[in-house]
């Protein structure tokens, strides 16, 4: 127990003692929001949606058909109540549900006007954007085809809402990204460099030629980067809450767990990358690229992973940063309860366990 | 009662295109309480023979034991029982010199006060300057820091590589100067050193030349065992009075040795003869006289013989 704490000890030292560091380390939150702010536009390919038909008729069949025929879009559900279209959003299958309303078609041909409503998924306010933005093309090409054949003025009009952002801030989307990029970074490169640093000034050979435990050198090396991050965590949630103004909507308690949970993870990522790189450059290099782009590239807060070709769509599952972001996401802006996230927590742990697993065995208990 | 044993240690570094081979059937006994020095230059296979001994390199054959334990069967109990000075600097530079001692002794399970007896003599010499970093302290003083940290936790068996490469001569004779304390409170110690004036300091020296042991014995043995007659010679050109000794026909070896050449005559061959010589080339204020060999001359000769 004392050998743990005097490593512990000495690892704040490292720590505190590097003044640059630590203020990149603190400053790199804040920034990165303020960065993030510049929401990217990304084109949406493929998007699944659902359909709550009450109407069933002529028109309706014919506007489910061409929202399907294109490109943007696969209606993949079809649902049979109004109390549907909250679980399907919940569920994540869907990123828009359209509604017609009963006797659609009919009162297009008696009143010349009909509504159609499209409920998007606005926690990802840019797609949602995007996508009812094409759904209403599609639905204005068809009205012009009608008017086309009779010379009768007919008027569709979609009735947009957005569910869960209702303002559409893009700050609800980047806030989950951020969190999940800072992270993955303070967590894994922080703890890699932390151990690969030993073995570069050659401290390591004399930790090694002493009795303490692998065990306990790799816990007392993760311990202070988990505690680093989650000072990050709160910070970032701060921010997100005071100046962005993206509430916590979950339960907080819950959102922390799952944080606490996905930084062992990258932790145990951290602890990995260290088991096979020399120097703290060959280790922050080997971070950078093995870590932020993929959390970038397929963490799915940059461009959503349904677009993608699927091999792309296969290896985001690897990526414990696409987990994550769907946690948050779920639990801070949707406030969903664990119920909804068990399955990537599950994913998430299994990822630590062996991670964890791998990195001890691997762990080299002499110089070569 | 032995300390270290080493039979037939073979390590070999590199690929199955290109092997080094380091260590070369290496075999030696240190006995317990014994000063044993290592005497090689750079690339000799020191630092390999230390990291065997201290459990961190595997050797392709042969058999160590430290401390009666095997090096790679019993490492952890090796591990326990030795303390160990890399060459390069292992300390951590952003911890002062009280929390880098602290944190040797606590992760070697004692404490600075439980030992303090030990390095005391050492620590005192450095206890004004504890709470400086330890990358801000000068050469000598880190290696006593050093010294230090590897004694906290009461070694049966030191370890010390190259422990006064780059350090300034006065702190290289106190260095030694500890050791020879520590010697007598019973600590077996191994220590590497490519200065050859630092092995008359060691009990018993073995002279390593790329992977081989050339000689094992107390360095006045080594000294008595030199064969020959060497000579110093000073001229007032010392760079054209090498490049000529070299040439002349009498001379089996000739070496720069400070404001001397150390130079090593076949039999029969007549000093005068030689002055002769040093005056058909113009050499003036030539000074000869016969000297002892010293161990960096059995180095030379024991190489040249190999």
């Amino acid at each position: 127990m004392k050998q743990f704490i005097i490593f512990v000890k000495k690892e704040f030292y490292h720590i505190f003692r590097d003044r640059k560091s630590l203020l990149i380390i603190f400053l790199m939150p804040i920034v990165q929001i303020i960065l993030f702010g510049f929401a990217l536009t990304n084109e949406i390919k493929n998007s699944n949606i659902a359909v709550l038909d009450n109407s069933k008729d002529e028109a309706t069949l014919k506007i489910i058909q061409r929202l399907d025929a294109s490109r943007y879009f696969e209606v993949n559900t079809y649902l049979h109540a109004q109390a549907d279209i909250e679980n399907i959003f919940k569920s994540g299958k869907v990123r828009m549900v359209v509604v017609f309303p009963p006797n659609f078609y009919q009162s297009l041909l008696h009143s010349n006007k009909a509504q159609i409503q499209l409920l998007a998924d606005a926690s990802d306010p840019n797609t949602a954007t995007t996508i009812t933005q094409y759904a209403t093309n599609i639905i204005n090409d068809y009205q012009q085809e009608l008017n086309g054949q009779t010379n009768i003025p007919y008027q569709i009009q979609p009735q947009l809402r957005m569910l869960y952002n209702p303002q559409l801030k893009g700050t609800y989307n980047f806030v989950p990204g951020v969190m999940t990029m800072i992270l993955v970074l303070i967590a894994a490169m922080m703890t890699s460099v932390a151990i690969v640093r030993e073995k570069e000034i050659n401290t390591m050979e004399v930790i090694l030629v002493s009795p303490l435990k692998p065990l306990l050198f790799i816990v007392s090396k993760a311990i202070p980067y988990i505690f680093l991050s989650l000072v990050n965590l709160i910070t970032i949630l701060i921010v997100s809450v005071t100046i962005l103004d993206v509430p916590v909507k979950g339960n907080l308690f819950l959102l922390m767990a799952e944080s606490l949970l996905f930084i062992i993870t990258s932790v145990s990522l951290g602890l990995m990358i260290s088991n096979f790189t020399k120097t703290q450059q060959e280790a922050q290099m080997f971070s950078l690229m093995s870590l932020l782009l993929p959390t970038l590239l397929l963490g799915g807060f940059m461009f959503p992973i349904e677009s993608m070709p699927w091999p792309l769509q296969a290896i985001s599952n690897i990526v414990p940063s696409k987990w994550f972001y769907l946690i948050v996401k779920d639990v801070m802006i949707k406030g969903l309860g664990f119920s909804q996230v068990w399955k990537e927590s599950l994913v998430l742990v299994t990822m630590s366990l062996v991670l964890l697993f791998i990195s001890f065995k691997k762990f080299k208990t002499r110089l070569a | 009662m032995i300390a270290i044993t080493v039979k037939n240690i073979v390590k070999t570094y590199g690929t199955k295109k290109e092997t080094i081979t380091a260590l070369d059937d290496i075999s030696f006994e240190v006995s317990r309480g014994e000063l044993f020095g290592i005497i090689g230059p750079d690339g000799a296979g020191k630092t390999s023979l230390f990291r065997i001994l201290t459990t961190l390199l595997l050797a392709q054959g042969g058999t160590a034991t430290v401390d009666g334990f095997d090096v790679v069967k019993d490492y952890k109990q090796v591990r326990n029982r030795v303390g160990y000075m890399p060459g390069r600097f292992s300390l951590y530079q952003d911890l002062s010199v009280e929390e880098n001692l602290e944190f040797f002794a606590t992760i070697f399970n004692t404490s600075i006060q439980e030992n303090y007896n030990l390095i005391k003599e050492i620590y005192v010499q450095i206890e004004p300057f504890k709470k400086r970093r330890a990358g801000k302290l000068s050469g000598g003083m880190k290696q006593k820091l050093a010294l230090c940290c590897a004694l906290i936790h009461k070694p049966s068996v030191l370890f010390l590589d190259e422990p006064t490469t780059g350090v300034d001569a006065v702190s290289r004779k106190e260095f030694w100067d500890m050791l020879q304390n520590l010697k007598k409170q019973g600590i077996t110690i191994l220590v590497s050193t490519p200065y050859m004036d630092e092995a008359a300091l060691c009990d018993r020296v073995a002279l390593l030349q790329s992977g081989k042991i050339m000689s094992i014995d107390a360095p006045q043995e080594i000294v008595k065992s030199f064969k020959g007659q060497l000579w110093a010679v000073r001229s007032a050109n010392m760079y054209a009075l090498l490049k000529d000794l070299k040439q002349y026909e009498g001379t089996i070896s000739c070496n720069s040795f400070g404001e001397f050449h150390h130079l090593l005559l076949k039999d029969g061959t007549n000093e005068k003869e030689l002055l002769t010589y040093l005056n058909q080339h113009q050499h003036t204020s030539i000074e000869l006289k016969k000297t002892e060999p010293g161990i960096e001359d059995c180095f030379m000769q024991l190489m040249n013989k190999n």
